[in-house]
């Protein structure tokens, strides 16, 4: 199964990145857009068919590695 | 001749296209290469074997434009150890250790993709290097955009000086030096010249030629992907037409595995596992193999389905020709695979014996079983092209009469407009993002010297380091500037007080099949050789970069010079900052007043005229081993050799970077005094020194031209008569230039 | 005073720190694999600079769950001193011996060079040889040196006494003029607690032997040979 993780900041963590990326984006012509934030997508190929079991571990490994949940969240999606 | 009988002819790969003329151009080999090919194969290659004619065939790995003019660069010394045709050219540096450095263009890549483009260009300089037994301690890199009001120009800079920082910086290697110009001549085809000098002990030198029959060829790296496989449409092993979408080409760099990579070899490396080693660069494990085998004079056999692979569905064609990066090629000893595997797991590195040596002198590919490439080997090399293309020589313009070049009207606006300009301004935006100071050697930090200047681990002595080229010089006269280029180099290696050893060359011009380019490489070539001979300067390693045009517009002929000089006692080296008050100012070498070719010409009328400065070497080497005697004898505490803007702007900078004023009188000679101030006449330096009346006398003995043209001191710049500024007025446009340029958003 | 100096791949500092360390106390470090599960007894545990696997992902977030770091926190727990130097501050926070985390500079670009930093207090085993207030020159070389933490962190912080090092200027104003990255409150170290563990962005062991540009880092490996011989 495949999961897909996505991991971003908290708000009110700075984000000088996404600060960045909205600012070029009015450069280029889109005024229209306002804050912008940033992340990580990990997608992972996972040899577990139980969906809960799966969830549960994805859990761990966000909690353990992917993110730091101190300035991090993050969400978990399984597909397939 | 030894080179045994093919068998029988190879498999071809299923759905193999047969081989016509268009397949033939597509791999960029003309009708008469390709018949050579037909000559020695004995019959008509395979696609496999056709794309290893292609690449090491390509004036990238064959250099047949320009191999017959490179043969008259002299490259030898007592000093040297390897001259050029190994991965990096080695010098004695005494006390059992060798310096071994090279210089080495990225400049399509960097113009296509800058960061990854000049990230992978550093990337490769650095194996070349280290697949000799040295552990790199020092980058430097040589750049050249177009002109800042391109629309591409600012995005070039950042993605190169953001790929160079991050490759390098993760490598753990200081990049303490370089140089960066500004010039419209390059706004299609920027350039990206990145070098390395590393340390290893003399009797410790690892080559590239295989040697051990049966001995086993190993691969040690990254796995293999499709990275940067140019040419036919060749795709996975069903050869169907959209494989091309599933090609990058783009080569992405992975600089945290290029670590493992160094540790890795240098840690095997100091076991005597290792018969011979090389990296695998343009053409990777083509020309690698080829190589190794060649030099050694023997053949090899390779089994490709071996070889660690990244992608799904990959094939021999593929993996032959792709340039996948931190990827290494080693012959072992017989039985010491393992102990070099788990080295190698322990670095979590793909390691993989792939093939052996054999006496056949032919290199024999299979897959799975089947036999899909035979070549034999020596008559590729020997047979390989090499072009006495026709060749026009640039006429020396007639000399510009500095009466004909107005004064300033204002001095203070003039100097300042001089260092504020883009070839001028300081690049402290640019090296700020280099880690300059990893490895604890530094003693000479970016723009406080003519040369970086770090210590040789573990010993007291100094290695000085610098990258030069005038491409204005060279362009006017090619053979004046190739000339100048060399003799730059060797002044600023002799004014950190270091003794010039050597050198390795970056040739980047345009377009070789036009006499007038071809006639500026000769030319090039022809002044440089007179250099690198009178100031005993060999070259012992080299890159050329051909076809740098654009819709039928050249760059200007860049023939960049890598130096490397040493210095037995760090603690008697010298920068060129002035930081000491009420001491003296001299002048060595004679001034004339040159403003032809100068920046002071360019920068403030627009024009482009006349010869260039000439280039008298006795006269450079007998100022410089002067100064670099003084320097010796702890006479001079700062120094500073004159080039871009002359003597002004030469003081300017010392001033400026120390924090401390000069006040000069110009000499009365009758030269008008911009010609004397703005002028670039060669072989010259500023020093300062507590000590001129001894400098002048000994000056005087030798035959030098020397004057004490005033004394340090104050918060400005003044020279008598003609000019007084602020240091704060200098430095704020200094340092003001790169970074208001970097931010601006329009 | 014996010290141990971590490598983990991608690590390009332990070189620099174990000349410095040899240079003061004469004695060369041990040099620990982050595959080692263990290793000798030592006074001082150095977490070098580098890029340990990259920064891919997080900086320090993979090297923080090397092998090594579980012994490196149990001893931690028990009061052996921690020296952990930009790469090493960012697997420290990491791995939770002290408090925040260290995220992309602020103009988002690598930056090399000196900086001032404003020595917080002298009451301790790294500081005890320089003076609460002085100011040092010692260089940065980072492009993830941007620290923060919470509001509640960083009055705890604050009210214990746990800010090591400041950005400040050449005069020791902190006003932000000194502040590479954007660190908030120009907070360039932090201790832990017990002030047995620090964590600093800058580089001490560069600013060793007066050639090389300032000897402002040598106090703070002096420091320690003295309060732990």
């Amino acid at each position: 199964m495949k999961a897909r993780v996505h991991v971003t900041l908290k708000n009110g963590v700075l984000d000088p990145q996404g600060k960045a990326i909205g600012h070029s984006l009015n450069r280029l012509g889109f005024p229209e857009v306002g804050d912008v934030r940033q992340g990580k997508f990990i997608e992972l190929e996972l040899a577990e068919t139980d969906k809960a079991k799966a969830k549960a571990r994805l859990d761990e490994m966000c909690r353990k590695l992917l993110a730091n949940t101190v300035i991090e969240n993050y969400s978990i999606e399984l597909v397939g | 001749m030894t080179i045994a009988k093919e068998k029988n002819p190879p498999v071809k790969l299923p759905n193999e296209p047969t081989i016509t003329p268009a397949i033939v151009a597509e791999h960029g080999l003309s009708p008469d290469e390709y018949q050579r090919v037909l000559t020695i194969m004995g019959r008509e290659p395979t696609m496999v074997e056709l794309g290893i004619f292609s690449a090491m065939w390509s004036e990238h790995c064959s250099y047949k434009s320009s191999k017959v003019w490179l043969k008259k660069l002299p490259t030898e010394a007592p000093w040297v150890i390897q001259g050029p045709g190994e991965n990096a050219g080695v010098i004695d540096i005494g006390d059992g250790q060798a310096a071994i450095f090279k210089m080495e263009s990225h400049n399509h890549p960097s113009y296509i993709e800058p960061y990854q483009g000049a990230a992978t260009g550093v990337g490769g300089i650095l194996r070349d290097v280290f697949t000799m037994g040295a552990r790199p301690i020092a980058n430097l890199n040589a750049l050249r955009f177009g002109d800042p009001a391109h629309p591409k120009t600012r995005h070039l800079v950042s993605g190169v000086v953001a790929g160079i920082g991050g490759y390098g910086n993760c490598m753990g290697i200081p990049t303490v030096g370089g140089e960066t110009n500004f010039h419209a001549a390059y706004n299609g085809n920027i350039l990206v010249n990145a070098m390395t000098v590393g340390i290893a002990p003399t009797d410790r030198i690892f080559y590239a030629a295989a040697a051990g029959l049966g001995n086993p060829m190993v691969y040690v790296g990254s796995k293999t992907g499709r990275d940067g496989i140019h040419g036919a449409t060749m795709s996975s092993t069903e050869f169907n037409e959209d494989s091309e979408s599933k090609r990058p080409t783009v080569q992405v760099g992975d600089p945290f595995v290029e670590k493992l990579l160094l540790e890795a070899c240098l840690e095997l490396m100091a076991t005597d596992a290792i018969v011979a080693i090389q990296d695998m660069g343009a053409a990777g494990l083509t020309s690698s193999s080829f190589e190794m085998a060649a030099k050694g004079g023997l053949g090899l056999e390779m089994a490709l389905d071996k070889v660690p692979m990244r992608e799904e569905g990959m094939n021999p064609y593929e993996l032959m020709l792709s340039e996948s990066q931190e990827r290494m090629l080693m012959v072992l000893k017989p039985g010491r695979e393992e102990e070099a595997r788990k080295i190698f797991e322990k670095w979590e590195l793909d390691f993989a014996v792939i093939g052996h040596l054999t006496d056949t002198e032919r290199m024999v590919l299979s897959w799975h079983g089947d036999i899909v490439a035979n070549i034999p080997i020596p008559p590729l090399v020997t047979s390989a092209p090499m072009y006495e293309r026709p060749w026009k020589l640039t006429k020396l313009p007639a000399v510009l009469d500095a009466a004909k070049v107005p004064a300033p009207t204002d001095w203070k606006a003039s100097l300042l407009k001089l260092m504020g300009c883009p070839d001028l301004a300081s690049k402290a935006w640019i090296w700020h993002q280099y880690d300059h100071l990893i490895m604890g050697n530094t003693a000479i930090r970016p723009q406080d010297g003519d040369a970086a200047l770090v210590r040789v681990p573990g010993t007291y002595k100094g290695l000085a380091i610098t990258s030069d080229c005038t491409p204005r010089y060279v362009q006017a006269h090619p053979e004046t500037g190739g000339r100048q280029a060399v003799a730059e180099a060797w002044r600023n290696i002799t004014a950190t007080g270091a003794e010039p050893l050597a050198i390795t060359d970056n040739m980047n011009f345009g377009n070789p099949q036009k006499p007038e380019i071809m006639g500026q490489f000769a030319g090039a070539v022809m002044g440089m050789a007179e250099a690198c001979k009178v100031l005993n300067f060999p070259v012992v390693s080299g890159n050329v970069s051909l076809y740098n045009e654009t819709e039928g517009k050249p760059i200007l002929p860049t023939p960049t010079i890598g130096a490397v000089g040493v210095i037995n006692d760090l603690s008697k080296a010298v920068g060129s900052r002035l930081i000491q008050a009420g001491i003296s100012l001299v002048l060595v070498g004679e001034t004339k007043g040159w403003l032809g070719q100068s920046l002071y010409l360019r920068e403030m009328f627009g024009r482009e005229e006349g010869a260039p400065p000439p280039v008298d070497l006795e006269v450079e080497r007998h100022n410089g081993d002067f100064v670099r005697d003084q320097i010796d004898r702890g006479r001079i505490v700062a120094c500073h050799d004159l080039s871009d803007g002359g003597l002004l702007v030469a003081l300017a900078e010392m001033c400026i970077a120390g924090g401390v004023g000069a006040e000069i009188t110009l000499p009365a000679t009758g030269i008008p005094s911009h010609a004397f101030l703005y002028g670039e006449d060669q072989a010259r330096y500023l020093v300062a020194s507590p000590r001129a009346d001894k400098i002048l006398n000994t000056a005087a003995k030798r035959g030098v031209p020397a004057v004490v043209l005033g004394n340090t001191g104050g918060a400005a710049l003044t020279v008598k008569g003609v000019l007084s500024v602020a240091l704060s007025d200098i430095k704020a446009v200094h340092e003001a230039w790169l970074p208001d340029y970097m931010n601006r958003t329009e | 005073m014996k010290a141990a100096v971590l490598v983990f791949p991608g690590s390009n500092r332990e070189g620099d720190v174990a000349q410095a360390i040899e240079l003061i106390t004469g004695r060369k470090p041990q040099m620990v694999w982050h595959g080692a599960g263990d290793f000798d007894k030592a006074d001082l545990i150095v977490l070098p600079g580098g890029f340990s696997y990259g920064d891919y992902l997080r900086c320090g977030a993979m090297a923080a769950q090397s092998p090594v770091m579980a012994e490196v926190k149990r001893r931690a727990a028990q009061g052996v001193p921690v020296l952990a130097i930009c790469n090493g501050f960012q697997i420290a926070a990491e791995a939770g011996l002290v408090p925040g985390v260290l995220m992309r500079n602020e103009n988002l670009k690598f930056i090399c060079g000196d900086v001032h930093l404003k020595v917080e207090t002298s009451q301790s085993l790294f500081t005890n040889r320089y003076q609460a207030g002085q100011v040092i020159k010692v260089p940065v070389a980072h492009a993830e040196g941007n620290y923060f933490a919470d509001e509640d962190t960083l009055k705890r912080l604050e009210d214990r006494g746990q800010v090591a090092f400041r950005y400040c200027a050449p005069d020791g104003t902190v006003d932000g003029s000194g502040n590479p990255n954007g660190s908030i409150r120009n907070i360039a170290g932090v201790y832990n607690e017990t002030k047995t563990v620090l964590g600093l962005m800058p580089h001490p062991e560069n600013a060793i032997e007066p050639i090389f540009g300032g000897t402002d880092g040598k106090a703070l490996f002096e420091g320690l040979v003295e309060a732990l011989s």
